[in-house]
């Protein structure tokens, strides 16, 4: 038995890291980011507004809360479809309870399929950040570059033509991205995305097509992580929110700005018997002096980066 | 292939051991300091990612660690005097020699984890395997000046040469084993080779991967998994081991209550906080080879 040789050769161990991306670098050596009007903690809710149509597809993989049941899964549609008409409007007014901006990651289809509420949205100044067409809409590497291409132009069509709007902030569908992707969203004249988990402050990526900025959108903190993978309860969400928003504050006193990401999930968050601890869990944050409800591209652009 | 390894007496009932101060329970903490590559060549019996590369997730996901994480646990356990011993994936020392020199500068105790956490060793042959023996050793050595006294097996892959080669190559412990509380003889070919407790059960990885705890349910896990060890100690010298991701202990949400568990065995008096090479040479001054 014995492995091919190339497999002990490492052609990328050198300095730095092992791809182009982003250089690496240490969150607690930069130098301090202050947030507008001195606040500790950037709150940067994302909301997912996602249309799961009936007849999924796994090209190149299927999307997390899609189509289970042999055709047709009406539960599944259904269920998903009441996260979109009953659960997008308790977040819209849990937000407005406390008068937080935030950010509504749609496809476009869901915003054809709900103009109103997408319209509302907008009007109550919270961001559109462009999220693929529909939940068919996944990308991984295999997506032909046309394939991808279309994806993203045409939902950021498809969000203008309803909101009058053009995102300037892109979300992959499960964060998966292709090895083209940032360049294509940085020719798609996107300012930033949020798929790469690996810091918690904005950061500049590099593209062939120019620099891209990534929000970071941690998944360890969303309630589909949380809640649906960990199967825990919405208090004990908003428990280990309360919890990342104390550590966090602390550092932002001795290190400058910090960012809070909390990425919900209609479906999951605005059940009739979730939304009380989420909108406990906002009514906490907005008490604390601390904290700035900030949108993606606000966070962005007040990052410097 | 064989059905029983034969790596040790499978025997549970061994002569006391004694810790120093009259301490019960030697307690070490073991940060897992990695380096995964983002697009791996594939290995013929495992899949480095579950995603067609670039796994966004699941690569950004571990250099949270070499951004964030790392630093946060390091001042954590420095913060309660606990020093580390670390399993490295050694190649980090050539990408990101700032955290292995954080880690040297705390006093930390390094042993290998393999050149990457995305590069496996089964199906090695022997020279295979000794070159990535002798590359731990020597990156290592020239990163921190220490040489390397253990072995936790790069992503937990093994040959049945593995044991027998480290020992050969002098090393102390392996921490691949998880039959035992306390550190036992590992039959060789040559060498004398311990098994140290490692983890896997109180592993951050299974406490947030597999069982899926809240950060305070698996700060509750680790008290209660040290508080019956220490007792159990009085008897005999126990282990715990908590071994560490700063990728999942290093989020905001999670430093918080583990520092409670750190609180809470630093103010016990009953632990012997130390490193995994400290562990090693007790045992060798209580049980003759």
């Amino acid at each position: 038995m014995s492995l091919d040789p190339s497999y002990l050769e490492y052609p990328h161990r050198a300095r730095g890291m092992d791809h182009g991306l982003y250089p690496w670098s240490n969150l607690f050596e930069r130098p301090p980011l202050a947030w507008p009007q001195g606040k500790a903690v950037a709150v940067v809710i994302v909301v997912s507004c996602e249309f799961f149509p009936l007849t999924p597809s796994d090209v190149p993989f299927r999307a997390p809360g899609h189509m289970q049941t042999a055709y047709p899964d009406y539960r599944h549609f259904t269920a998903r479809d009441y996260g979109s008409r009953l659960g997008v409007p308790r977040l819209v007014e849990a937000l407005a309870k406390v008068g937080a901006r935030a950010s509504f990651a749609m496809n476009s289809r869901w915003a054809e399929r709900f103009p109103l509420l997408a319209r509302e949205i907008v009007a109550a100044g919270h961001e559109v950040i462009a999220h693929s067409t529909d939940m068919n809409g996944t990308i991984a590497t295999g997506l032909a570059e046309a394939d991808e291409r279309a994806l993203i132009s045409g939902s950021l069509a498809g969000l203008e033509a309803v909101t009058g709007v053009r995102p300037k902030g892109w979300l992959s569908i499960a964060r998966s991205q292709s090895w083209n992707t940032p360049r294509l969203l940085a020719e798609a004249g996107l300012g930033h995305c949020l798929d790469w988990v690996n810091d918690e402050l904005p950061f500049r990526m590099a593209t062939p097509a120019g620099s891209l900025i990534n929000v970071p959108l941690n998944h360890e903190l969303s309630d589909r992580q949380v809640i649906a993978t960990c199967q825990q309860s919405a208090d004990s969400y908003a428990e280990q929110l309360r919890d990342a928003y104390a550590l966090l504050a602390g550092e932002a006193a001795t290190h400058g700005g910090r960012m809070l990401p909390i990425h919900l999930t209609p479906y999951i968050s605005a059940l009739p018997y979730r939304i009380d601890a989420i909108e406990g869990l906002l009514g906490w944050l907005a008490a604390q002096p601390g904290a700035w409800f900030a949108r993606s591209d606000e966070v962005a652009a007040a990052s410097g980066v | 292939m064989t059905d029983d390894p034969g790596l040790y007496d499978p025997s549970p009932i061994a002569p006391p051991l004694r810790w120093p101060g009259g301490k019960t329970c030697a307690v070490w903490v073991a940060p897992n300091l990695e380096y995964y590559e983002l697009d791996p060549p594939a290995h013929p019996r495992r899949k480095s990612w579950t995603k067609p590369h670039p796994d966004v997730v699941g690569y950004g996901h571990r250099d949270h660690a070499n951004r964030v994480g790392h630093w946060r646990m390091a001042e954590a356990m420095s913060r309660h005097g606990f020093p580390g011993s670390v399993s490295l994936s050694v190649a980090l020392c050539d990408h990101i020699p700032e955290v292995v020199a954080d880690g040297a500068a705390r006093g930390w105790e390094f042993f290998s984890h393999g050149i990457y956490n995305t590069r496996y060793a089964y199906d090695m042959d022997e020279a295979q395997e000794r070159a990535i023996i002798e590359d731990s050793i020597a990156t290592v050595q020239r990163a921190t000046g220490q040489r390397i006294r253990g072995w936790l097996a790069p992503a937990l892959t093994h040959t049945v040469r593995t044991m027998d080669l480290i020992a050969e190559y002098g090393l102390d412990y392996t921490c691949d084993l998880y039959h035992d509380d306390r550190p036992g003889a590992v039959n060789t070919a040559s060498g004398r080779l311990i098994s140290m407790p490692y983890s896997l059960e109180v592993n951050d990885h299974y406490g947030f991967f597999i069982y899926n705890m809240s950060p305070r349910d698996y700060a509750d896990a680790l008290i209660r998994q040290y508080d019956r060890l220490a007792r159990e100690g009085e008897a005999s010298g126990t282990v715990m081991c908590i071994p560490l991701h700063s990728y999942l202990i290093g989020q905001p949400h999670r430093i918080g209550p583990f520092e409670r568990v750190l609180e809470h065995i630093a103010a016990d008096g009953r632990a012997w906080i130390t490193t995994a090479g400290a562990i090693a040479d007790a045992y060798k001054s209580q049980v003759p080879a």
